[in-house]
């Protein structure tokens, strides 16, 4: 089925040159990287992650996305996500993949990366991230290239591949909880160490994954004769108004504790996020234009006239993505190490290396999807559904 | 015996080819120590522990101690603070023990630096998060690093809740002021800490920074010698801890 990915329009051809151009300067970037040690990157001794584990984090919950699909058509027959459900195993297989380089690209030694597997470590919740991300993404590839294939043949999945979709489901919940455990469980970090942190990851990788996906299918149905269907993008829209509404009102009830009860260390970095702290606010403007984008979208999602808008709701989607990214990756990450442990504040803005790097990632996850979904949708318009 | 034998005779067999005495002295001194265990010279100690005294005077800008620890065990001094490396500093009272200042706080206590290094907690974050073991506690309580077996993930990092961890940004080898040969430099890109100058314990002297206190700020010993000076000390004077509610159980006590 592969080689349906080599023929396509001049569009396409553009298009998988512009992520191969970026991807060129991500790795020429990351090569320096390699020679000069994490020291281009602009983190430091007090926040150690940046950029880069911040994409994993929020990746994670794009990839577990999926199982909004799956579950509804598998687990309860919902017929119209019938034709979309490929679009998100594929999508969880890119965004895996951008997490796995991610983690790689983050390490400080990563010609040792294996050690993880060479010894081992139960005791260390990023054992176990890798061992739910790796299988996750076997899982995705398995699922979707079988039903694929069948599909293809214009046969119902062989029936063999029923128990993997079945244990697909738990598992996309697995990676985004464990990924939330590597910072719920630390003692210390006052704005990681709450119980909803699963929760909250799952909330908003509900909402922004599908968001993403309703992007996709809006503009598969632009450039190709691959109709995703009205209904199934409407059901979509329902999934991600629900999902951002318990994403924000999950990030009221962190507020609620931290700032009833007034202990510092939980109060602090809120405070850094919002208002700023000893006079550091990096991160502020960006902060507000979470909140603003993603009431904005909540608003929009939540009036079913908007809603069924699909411009408006392209828009919506647009904001739910982007908001979450802020909230996720930048507010979640880097804020944990804001105010350091003692209590002091040192910012962290990336470096154009550590920029360049992080889109080459993102190029290769956008490459992976676009070859995934060129062959998904080859295949569809061939069967004409 | 039947390896030691064997031993002399390569070693024996290197020299001939000319690598000079004094290397094969050293090598041969070496191949007794692994024949003999442990350096009979070594400090005995079951849970090595730190005790700084708050009341003690610091004459102004002394650093004494930071300077014999980061020459002894070839700590970088970064030149982009950002890419910072330290083993052992200062820190003011608030942001040593944040939360435990108060506005009728002792002026002098206010103005004491707090020196500040890995706790050697009892139970480490650091070791429990860490994915390859290269963060690892030893039988006398040492928290200690394997620069072979880190990957620098920086995991152990953001688990550390008292900020005593630093990783090598860059090659740290052209950073280092006056080079120690006893002791290894590290790579970049591995995490690396105060180790209680294990090395040092092990050759029976004391950590670098307790000796070269003139002060007599630092202590050093073993907790579970009801005779050592440390446990004196903590009976007769009052002790606190950095965050002691995260049940980290730091092993460095600060007299107050
Ligand atoms: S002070 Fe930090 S680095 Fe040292 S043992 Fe405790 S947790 Fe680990
Ligand atoms: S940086 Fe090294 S020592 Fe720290 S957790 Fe990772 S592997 Fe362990």
């Amino acid at each position: 089925m592969l080689e349906k990915a080599l023929v396509g329009s001049r569009k396409y051809y553009g298009w998988v040159s512009i992520l191969l151009l970026f991807m060129g300067v991500g790795f020429i970037c990351y090569l320096l990287q390699l020679s000069e040690g994490l020291g281009i990157t602009g983190m430091s001794r007090d926040v150690s992650w940046g950029l880069y584990i911040a994409q994993f984090t929020f990746l994670v919950g794009v990839a577990a996305s999926a199982v909004m699909l799956v579950l509804p058509y598998y687990l309860h027959h919902y017929k119209t996500f019938g034709k979309i459900t490929i679009l998100g195993e594929f999508l969880a297989v890119s965004a895996v993949t951008m997490c796995l380089t991610f983690i790689i690209v983050d390490l400080g030694q990563p010609a040792r990366a294996f050690n993880v597997l060479l010894y081992p470590t139960p005791n260390s919740i990023l054992f176990w991230d890798m061992v739910v991300l790796n299988g996750y993404l076997f899982l995705n590839i398995l699922v979707g290239w079988t039903v694929l294939s069948a599909e293809k043949k214009g046969l119902a999945p062989p029936s063999w591949v029923k128990p993997f979709i079945y244990i697909s489901i738990p598992w996309a919940i697995s990676i985004h909880t464990v990924t939330a455990f590597i910072y719920a469980g630390l003692p210390g970090r006052g704005f990681w160490l709450t119980a909803i942190m699963a929760p909250r990851f799952l909330s908003s990788a509900f909402a922004s994954g599908p968001a993403l996906l309703i992007l996709f299918c809006l503009i598969i149905r632009r450039l190709t004769k691959f109709d995703p269907g009205r209904e199934a993008i409407q059901t979509l829209a329902k999934i991600v108004t629900y999902a951002m509404l318990v994403s924000i009102f999950f990030v009221l009830m962190e507020l609620f504790t931290a700032f009833y009860s007034k202990i510092p260390e939980h109060m602090h970095h809120f405070q850094y996020l919002f208002v700023g702290l000893h006079g550091h606010t990096t991160l502020v403007p960006w902060w507000w234009a979470f909140m603003i984008m993603a009431v904005v979208a909540a608003y929009l999602l939540v009036n079913p006239r908007t809603r069924s808008d699909e411009r408006l709701l392209a828009v919506a989607c647009a904001m739910v993505f982007i908001s979450l990214w802020i909230e996720k990756g930048l507010g979640l990450v880097v804020t944990g190490f804001i105010p350091n442990p003692m209590d002091k504040v040192f910012e962290y803005s990336p470096t154009w290396p550590e920029v360049f790097i992080t889109l080459g990632v993102w190029a290769m996850g956008f490459l992976i999807l676009t070859v995934l979904y060129k062959i998904a949708i080859s295949i569809k318009e061939e069967k004409g559904v | 015996m039947e390896r030691s034998r064997r031993s002399f005779l390569k070693i024996a067999g290197i020299s001939v080819l000319g690598v000079g005495a004094k290397p094969l002295s050293q090598a041969l001194a070496a191949a007794q120590g692994s024949k003999t265990g442990p350096d009979p010279r070594a400090l005995p100690g079951k849970r090595w522990a730190m005790v700084v005294d708050l009341k003690k005077p610091c004459p102004d800008n002394c650093r004494d101690c930071f300077e014999a620890c980061h020459k002894t065990h070839n700590v970088p001094s970064m030149p982009n603070p950002k890419d910072e490396v330290k083993w052992i500093w200062n820190e003011s009272f608030p942001h040593a023990f944040p939360g435990q200042e108060h506005d009728f706080l002792d002026e002098a206590l206010k103005k004491h630096p707090v020196i500040v290094l890995c706790n050697h907690c009892d139970n480490p974050p650091c070791v429990r998060v860490c994915p390859t073991k290269a963060t690892f506690k030893r039988e006398d309580g040492i928290v200690m690093m394997d620069y072979h077996r880190c990957i620098g993930c920086r995991f152990c990092m953001a688990g550390c809740p008292f900020g005593a961890r630093s990783l090598n940004w860059r090659d740290p080898r052209p950073f280092i002021k006056e080079l120690n040969k006893e002791f290894p430099t590290r790579t970049r890109g591995v995490v690396e800490k105060c180790n209680f100058c294990e090395e040092r314990l092990a050759k029976g002297q004391k950590p670098a920074c307790v000796e070269a206190c003139k002060e007599k700020v630092l202590f050093f010993g073993d907790l579970e010698d009801a005779g050592s000076e440390i446990r004196r000390l903590l009976k007769v004077r009052t002790a606190i801890r950095r965050k002691p509610q995260l049940g980290t159980m730091p092993q460095v006590y600060y007299l107050v």
